[in-house]
This record gives C-alpha cells, sequence and structure tokens, in this order.
C-alpha cells in the first residue's frame, strides 16, 4: 500500500501547488491596481514649465515661485555672495555632487556646476530642505540666512551656503537645481 | 485561566435557548464577571479601562466629525471651523475628539509604563506585550494622519517631515526612498491628494485597533494579569472575581481620570495644540517652529538628536521597535521591580529620560538642547540594550513574598528567597 500509493499524491499534490501558485499570482496582479492608484496621476505627472522675469529683482533680492507645486528660490546674489561660494574647497562640501538636474550625477559641486555661465548672479533652487522637507528661511531680507549666508532650515536646523549647498546639519545633500534656462536676458523657463 | 470554570447560569428560557445555540453570554460572564482578578491590583491597572473607554469615545466622536468633514484641500480647514462654531454641539463634539487623543496617548503611555515596572512583558506574556506594541504603533499612525486633517499650518508640515522620514531610504537605494514618498503623496508635493486618503485610512484603522485591542485581551485572559508582586495567582485567596471588585476600581480609576479630560475639553480645549494650526496650510511657507503633538516629541528628540538623516529615522523607529525585544532583553528572574532594588534606580532614570526627551523635542534644534537631546537619547538606547540584560544579571533581589495573599494579609511565615517556589516566571 504504501508503495503503491506514490503515483496518485503526486499528482494531487501537483494540481494542488498549481492551484496555490494561480491563486497566489492572481492576488498579486489584483494587488497591483490598488497600489498603483495612489501613485501620482498623468494629470499631476503632465510636466508643466513656467516662465518667469527676473527685472523685478534687483541685487541682493530673492523671489520665491511655485513649480510643480514646490517652491522654487530665484535669487539674485551680490558679487560678495558669489564670490564666497567660488572660494570654498570641494574637499569642505558634505555633498560634492553638484544635483543639477542638467548634469550628470557625478559633476563636482562647484558653484559653476550649480549656475549658467555667464549668470553667476542667478541661483535657481527648489526650495526644499533635503533633509525632510521644510522650507529653509533666506528669502526674504530679515531672515535668518544661517552660518554660511544662503539658507536655513529651521526646522532641523541645516546650513546652507549661498550656493545652496549643505554645510551644516542633517540634510543630506545639496538643494536641488531644477532643470531651465534663460529664454531672454531677463527671463527663465523652469522645468 | 482561560480554562476557569464559569459560573453562568442562564436563567430565562430565552437565554438557555441562546446558550445552546450561541454561548456568548457564558463567555462574557467568564472573561469579565467571575474572571479571577489577583486580589492586589492597584489603580495603574485601571488604564486598560480607560484604555477601552477612550478608544470608543474617538470612534463616537469620530464617525459623528466625518458627518461634517469635508476631506478636500479647499474646504477641510473652513469645514473643522465649522464644525466648531456653527454645528450644534460641535465644538463639544470636536474638543472630545481632539482633547480624547491626547487622554488617550496619556493612558497609554501610564499604561505601558506599569507593565515596565512590574514586568507585565516576562514570560508567559511577550505575545501580550507585543499586541500592545502593535497597538501603540497603531495608535500613532491613526493620530498622525487625524492631526492632518484641520489642514493648518501644522498639520501640513507635520505630514510633510513624517512623509518625508521615507525618503532616507534614498541614501541606502538611490531614487527609492523618493518613489514611495511620492506614492504616499499622489503627488510632487502634500497635496489635497494626500489628505483625501488620510482621511480615508483615519477612518478605517480605529477598526483594526479595535480588533488588535480584542487580540490583546484575549491573550490577557489566556496568561491571567500580572499584579504588582508579578506573583502569579496560585490559590483561590490570591484572587478576587472581577466583578465587582476591578470593575468598581476601573470605574473609579475612570471617574477620576474623567475630571481632567472634561477640565480640557471645557477650559483648554487648544491648550494641548499649537496655534499654528489656526492659519490654514501655506505649502509655499514653513513655520518658523515646527513641532508634534506633544506625544510624539520624545521620538522627534531622538530623531533630530543624530546628525545623519537615515540614522536619524532608524533611531526613531526602533526606539519603538526595541520595546517587542524587551521581554528577551530583560534578563531577570524577578518580574515586579518592587524586589529589584537596583533596576529601580535604572528605571526611574529612564522615565526622566523619556520626560527629557518631550522637553526637548519642543525645544529648537540648536546649543544646549542639542547636546541634551543627544546624551538622553544615548541613555534611551543603553538602557533598553545594557541595563536590561546586564542588571538582570548581577543583581540580587529583595526577598520574594511566597504568595499574593501573603503580600497583602501580612502574614508571613517567614520569607524565602529568591528561587524555589516563588520564581513563577521560568515556566
Amino acid at each position: 500500500m504504501a508503495t503503491g500509493t506514490v503515483e496518485e499524491p503526486n499528482r494531487r499534490d501537483f494540481i494542488v501547488i498549481a492551484a496555490q501558485a494561480f491563486a497566489g499570482v492572481g492576488a498579486a496582479v489584483a494587488l497591483w491596481p490598488f497600489i498603483q492608484q495612489m501613485n501620482p496621476d498623468a494629470s499631476t505627472q503632465a510636466l508643466a514649465s513656467i516662465e518667469v522675469d527676473l527685472s523685478p529683482v534687483k541685487e541682493g533680492q530673492a523671489i520665491t515661485v511655485s513649480w510643480r507645486g514646490k517652491p522654487v528660490f530665484v535669487r539674485n546674489r551680490t558679487s560678495q555672495e558669489v564670490q564666497a561660494a567660488k572660494e570654498v574647497k570641494l574637499a569642505d562640501l558634505v555633498d560634492r555632487s553638484a544635483r543639477n538636474d542638467a548634469l550628470p550625477e557625478n559633476t563636482p559641486a562647484s558653484d559653476l556646476n550649480r549656475t549658467k555661465k555667464g549668470k553667476e548672479n542667478w541661483i535657481v533652487l527648489v526650495g526644499i530642505c533635503t533633509h525632510l522637507g521644510c522650507i529653509p528661511k533666506g528669502q526674504s531680507l530679515n531672515d535668518s540666512r544661517g552660518d554660511y549666508g544662503g539658507w536655513f532650515c529651521p526646522c532641523h536646523g541645516s546650513h546652507y551656503d549661498t550656493a545652496g549647498r549643505i554645510r551644516r546639519g542633517p540634510a543630506p545633500r545639496n538643494l536641488e537645481v531644477p532643470t531651465y534656462e534663460f529664454v531672454s536676458d531677463s527671463k527663465i523657463k523652469i522645468g | 485561566m482561560a480554562g476557569h470554570e464559569s459560573t453562568y447560569q442562564p436563567k430565562s428560557r430565552f437565554e438557555r435557548w441562546l446558550d445552546e445555540r450561541l454561548p456568548i453570554a457564558r463567555m462574557m460572564h467568564a472573561q469579565f464577571v467571575d474572571f479571577p482578578t489577583p486580589r492586589n491590583i492597584n489603580y495603574l491597572w485601571t488604564t486598560g479601562g480607560m484604555l477601552a473607554f477612550f478608544l470608543g469615545v474617538q470612534i463616537l466622536t469620530g464617525i459623528v466629525l466625518a458627518m461634517h468633514y469635508l476631506p478636500s484641500a479647499n474646504d477641510a480647514f473652513n469645514s473643522v471651523e465649522a464644525i466648531r462654531r456653527d454645528v450644534n454641539y460641535g465644538w463639544l463634539i470636536r474638543n472630545l475628539h481632539a482633547v480624547g487623543a491626547s487622554m488617550f496617548f496619556l493612558a497609554v503611555y501610564i499604561h505601558i509604563g506599569r507593565g515596565l515596572y512590574y514586568g507585565s512583558y516576562k514570560a508567559p506574556r511577550e505575545v501580550l506585550w507585543i499586541l500592545g506594541v502593535v497597538i501603540l504603533l497603531l495608535m500613532m499612525a491613526t493620530a498622525f494622519m487625524g492631526y492632518s486633517l484641520p489642514w493648518g499650518q501644522m498639520s501640513f508640515w507635520a505630514v510633510t517631515v513624517i512623509t518625508n522620514l521615507f525618503s532616507s531610504i534614498d541614501s541606502i537605494v538611490p531614487g527609492l526612498g523618493t518613489r514611495i514618498v511620492q506614492w504616499l503623496w499622489g503627488g510632487f508635493a502634500v497635496s489635497g491628494t494626500t489628505l483625501t486618503r488620510f482621511f480615508s485610512l483615519h477612518y478605517v484603522l480605529p477598526f483594526a485597533i479595535v480588533g488588535v485591542v480584542i487580540l490583546h485581551i484575549w491573550a490577557l485572559h489566556t496568561v491571567g494579569q500580572n499584579n504588582p508582586t508579578g506573583l502569579e495567582i496560585k490559590t483561590k485567596s490570591d484572587s478576587v472575581p472581577m466583578s465587582p471588585h476591578a470593575v468598581m476600581k476601573d470605574m473609579f480609576g475612570l471617574a477620576v481620570f474623567m475630571v481632567l479630560f472634561t477640565w480640557f475639553v471645557f477650559f483648554l480645549p487648544d491648550y494641548l495644540g499649537h496655534a499654528d494650526n489656526y492659519i490654514e496650510a501655506n505649502p509655499l511657507s514653513t513655520p518658523p517652529h515646527i513641532v508634534p503633538e506633544w506625544y510624539f516629541l520624545p521620538y522627534y528628540a531622538i530623531l533630530r538628536a543624530i546628525p545623519n538623516k537615515l540614522l536619524g529615522v532608524i533611531a526613531m523607529f526602533s526606539s519603538i521597535i526595541l520595546l517587542c525585544f524587551v521581554p528577551w532583553l530583560d534578563t531577570s528572574r524577578v518580574r515586579s521591580t518592587k524586589y529589584r532594588p537596583l533596576y529601580k534606580w535604572f528605571f526611574w532614570l529612564f522615565i526622566i529620560t523619556v520626560i527629557a526627551l518631550g522637553y526637548l523635542g519642543s525645544k529648537p534644534p540648536e546649543g544646549v538642547y542639542v547636546f541634551w537631546a543627544r546624551i538622553f537619547t544615548a541613555y534611551y538606547f543603553i538602557h533598553l540594550l545594557l541595563v536590561l540584560p546586564i542588571v538582570g544579571v548581577i543583581e540580587t533581589p529583595s526577598p520574594l513574598p511566597r504568595s499574593i495573599s501573603e503580600a497583602v494579609l501580612g502574614t508571613s511565615g517567614g520569607h524565602v528567597t529568591v528561587g524555589a517556589p516563588s520564581a513563577p516566571e521560568k515556566r
């Protein structure tokens, strides 16, 4: 009896395993729409680009514009601020990647790589702290700009320099530079 | 405990008829009327009943609030104001719900502290304890999502900061953290889409809590209640029937706690919140000083104490997850800290640590506050990972009473040293 019934359970085992596998795959497939429904939909993803007129922004001033629901900082830096940003040695930086969406990942975080050539006084940044997403202070003139003269995130104490690079505090990365271009001398297109 | 005989006697014909078909009245009688309760439990044992009460309050008031609340970015803030000003008794129901959340956490922290002091996590109560940690996590998720619903500045930025915790995964798998965060948000930033899904989850999670609470009570009634001596019930004289003894004690404890609860509801309904949350959410401006609700402050202090983003997030989550392992981290043969002369000091140091972290979490992350947050964060983990195992081994516990009855009645037949019949922990 023990040897005679070996074939039969094997057939049944196969059917059971096949049925379980079928049900498992079916359940996984059915789960997918329930996960995917939470992702940003096409209308959210449709990448809107905006044009920003820079002419009213005087030297030393900054404006914040909204792009894809995120704040974008545009600052017209003074020559001292540009100078300060250029003099920083790469070795002193926490994050040495430029974090410029228009440039490859491993580009060094020099001031030149975070601005546009010939327009170095303008810095354009996604104004979201790379730590936990607060909006750093430093856009209005009476804000605290932190120990490096750029931006300071009051939530958890991250200090950014005048090129938006993280210098001290818990934030792991430099502020992101979005893709943008100068469409005229005093107008940029973000996105 | 589970096997004790119920004295239930169906009285009417209907009760007999039902008892033969669904013995629910028999079960309720066995579990909540003549259930053997240690005769020496003190008022700290009334927190369990309070927690069940507050879960009921939150569900009842929450269902009513959902009848008036509008979960959209445009309407949420104003609908909460309308509940407070226009809806009949809306002010009362909203205050009961908002203050109820704080009282729920106050009671749960006392409940957890009691468990830690009297060793209620030790064998055979490990599963009971872990289910409790699961309930705590579900409560935290529910409270966090509930806090987002008024859509004020604190709501908005709390959601931003906490959901961004997951972006720290980017430093392990680049891009994965960002994808998870965008999946949670349903966009590239926190928006009305996020609010709607949080409302849906905030409504359903309390029912999940009810489910785990039933398992928690089931586990409790399988192994029996712990008590201040940490000894098991050995004879009939060690216990009293739950009703009326423990039930009356629960009612009195709850009545006293209700004084505190209603004081806040009627006189200080906004005291435990933040003024900034009466400014409507503005995605382009972070309030200068954002802090979570008081019951999250210790974890927030741990998060900020560590200067590395990923490690900060890991430390914060593990501060709670580690509690699951306490039954095995504590090596002492004695349950109750009452009989642990050395550990007693460390226990109170741990309580001071948690309170200090709460205070530091409410302060800006600079200067001396960061220094002390690091000291206390270090002790939090040292306590759980080093003090619990080491003190349990090197400490000589005080003599234990022979039984619960002896501890209560003082009929001492001479003390016994630790070991022989007084170590029921080794099952």
